[in-house]
């Protein structure tokens, strides 16, 4: 078992950190990208936008669930089940309850821990392949009770979820939800980084590079775990209430296991615990369709043998190539 | 209907449901045996067992017609296709990853699964594919009770097929090893035996009764669907962990138990055919969380 890397920021930020090793390059790089983002959807056009606050939403979707995958090294495959919670919610109670968007977000964020402590706390315990069918078990029992349910509207879904206000402005337009996105993205990279560097943080590398190890030093093994869970629960339930919001319309199949698989993907293609890698996945899981637009129904076919070689080559992901072996 | 016959109703279609789940069930056992992995590749085979069954069919049928024979033939070259497809598989895919970490081998197995979904998807642009099989519709009457000459041959041959692995697993050399395999892989390396070779035979006898069933599956329900080895791949691991996970005879035990619960699950009030797949996979889910050995498997420790 390879040693943990030094800095666990490090770690989170693979090659960045030794790319932008000095306050200067970070500032650059850090306005550069700010730029690049207010900029975007006034150089691109509208179609673009749409695009891009498309990959904006993965990369929060990512970034949670590599809490779990990449931090924690547990293998969810039903993560589209949190985001369900949180779309389903805010769909529910804004258009039955008349509720707030903003008051319905807190309770998106509330059923979203509270589902994954239903799910997690006997789960945990399990080895990790049986955890990975529960979880997969566990994203389609959401899926088709929102399929069934009266309250989720069925295999149509809700339709008509209103869109937020926020002090005075009405978030309406694409553009609007594009820096919407943006900032949500932005919170979720920085959220991460903290995580990763935090007591908890260090708990999950140590959890993930040796359990026993782990236990043996006092970490509560279970508890980690589920923080982990939770903490993947909270980005998804996020991600979900503002997609029901800026789209207005959900239905179940926005929350099948494809986009379990397809968050998954974003998660190891571009480099699994990594920020940059994650946020590259996302960006490459959402574009390379428009890019190659002709590949049609090749597209899941090549990221799925993309993963296969990850696998089999380059297990680290795509880049950054590495922070510390 | 009256409930008896509702009952005896539910019992015949539980057994033929049964059948296919045991066959699949039966690889996931023998691969997790000798290698601990959980191949998620293998509903997949089943799918593109199906697939092979309806193109070698529809290659035969001119010959030999679409009825038992031709149907039976096919389902016997599917099975040696698929066969050589999972050591193909394990070969390129799990033998290079059996010293990574876990978490790695389970993301390179859902990732093969992928890849056998999306080259089928691909290939058949999403579409169903009808089978083609015309086995008529003769059977018996048993009282208010009809059972197909079509579920007796399935039954039967799904029978007979888990009774030559029976005898395979515990009359025959490569069957003596990959049961010691099971128990201590290294000790048998040191012992003499090939264990790279009896790997490749579990994979091969794994995959071919996939195939089977899947070609058997394409015939009975009429058509074929790239995603149809999602489901069934699940619910044949539920079965497998029913009858505990390694246990041969626990993988047939369990793919009946989880084939009645299911037809009978569906006659319970509220459940209903909408909510069938959420029964199984709350049986899934409570029967690792109670009961992680199954009725039949020994307890065991996560390797360290």
């Amino acid at each position: 078992m390879a040693a943990p890397p030094q800095g666990a920021t490090a770690s989170a930020w693979g090659g960045l950190a030794l790319l932008l090793d000095t306050r200067f390059k970070r500032s650059l790089a850090i306005s550069v990208v700010l730029i690049a983002m207010v900029a975007a959807p006034f150089l691109f056009g509208p179609y673009a936008t749409v695009i891009l606050t498309n990959a904006l939403l993965y990369v929060v979707l990512a970034l949670g669930l590599n809490i779990v995958v990449g931090y924690a090294g547990l293998l969810d495959l039903g993560f589209a089940a949190f985001f369900a919670v949180g779309a389903y919610t805010v769909g529910i109670t804004t258009l039955h309850f008349g509720l707030n968007f903003w008051l319905a977000l807190p309770l998106a964020i509330v059923f979203a821990i509270i589902a994954g402590v239903i799910i997690g706390t006997p789960t945990l315990r399990l080895r990790s392949d049986y955890l990975a069918i529960v979880t997969l078990g566990f994203g389609e029992i959401v899926r088709i009770s929102a399929r069934n349910l009266r309250e989720t509207g069925g295999a149509s879904g809700l339709i008509g979820i209103d869109s937020p206000w926020i002090l005075g402005w009405h978030i309406e337009t694409p553009r609007d939800f594009y820096f919407v996105f943006c900032v949500l993205a932005i919170l979720a990279v920085l959220a991460s980084a903290r995580l990763a560097n935090s007591r908890l943080g260090r708990a999950w590398l140590y959890v993930r590079h040796d359990e026993d190890a782990a236990e043996a030093m006092g970490i509560d093994r279970v508890k980690v775990k589920l923080a982990a869970y939770i903490v993947g629960a909270i980005y998804g339930a996020i991600a979900g209430a503002f997609f029901a919001a800026n789209l207005g319309a959900i239905s179940p199949e926005s929350f099948s296991f494809q986009q379990s698989v397809l968050i998954l993907m974003a998660v190891i293609l571009g480099g699994m615990g990594k920020i940059p890698g994650v946020v590259l996945g996302a960006f490459i899981v959402i574009l390379a369709p428009e890019l190659l637009r002709d590949v049609g129904d090749l597209r899941l076919l090549i990221f799925a043998v993309g993963l296969l070689l990850i696998m089999l080559f380059r297990p680290s992901g795509i880049w950054p190539a590495g922070g510390r072996k | 209907m009256n409930l008896f016959d509702i009952f005896t109703h539910q019992l015949v279609n539980g057994i033929v449901l049964g059948s296919f789940y045991a066959l699949v069930a039966l690889g996931y056992t023998m691969v997790f045996g000798v290698v601990k992995l959980l191949n998620f590749a293998h509903g997949d085979l089943y799918m593109v067992g199906g697939f092979a069954g309806f193109l070698i069919l529809s290659v035969l049928a001119p010959f030999l017609g679409a009825g038992w024979l031709g149907v039976a033939i096919s389902m016997l070259f599917a099975m040696l296709a698929v066969g050589f497809l999972g050591v193909v598989i394990q070969r390129v895919a799990y033998a290079p990853m059996l010293a990574a970490p876990r978490l790695s081998i389970l993301i390179t197995a859902l990732a093969v699964s992928l890849v056998l979904q999306n080259a089928v998807l691909a290939m058949t642009k999403g579409q169903y594919q009808p089978f083609g099989a015309s086995f008529g519709f003769g059977g018996v009457n048993l009282g208010n009770l009809f059972i197909s000459y079509n579920q007796m041959v399935l039954v039967g041959t799904a029978g007979v097929l888990m009774l030559a692995l029976e005898l395979f697993v515990t009359r025959t050399q490569y069957g003596r090893a990959m049961r010691a395999i099971s128990v201590d892989k290294d000790m048998c390396r040191l012992m003499g035996i090939n264990v790279n070779a009896v790997i490749a035979v579990t994979f091969f006898l794994g995959s071919a009764l996939a195939a089977a069933a899947g070609t058997m599956a394409g015939a009975y329900y009429g058509s074929l669907w790239y995603f149809m080895g999602f489901l069934i791949g699940l619910k044949a691991f539920t079965a497998a962990v029913i009858g505990g996970i390694g246990s041969i005879p626990g993988a047939m035990l369990g793919g009946l138990i989880l084939g009645l619960l299911e037809s009978f699950g569906t006659q319970l009030p509220g459940v209903g055919s909408g909510w069938k797949d959420v029964f199984s996979f709350s049986v899934l889910i409570l029967v690792l969380v109670f009961k992680p050995t199954g009725l039949l498997g020994k307890p065991e420790q996560e390797r360290m």
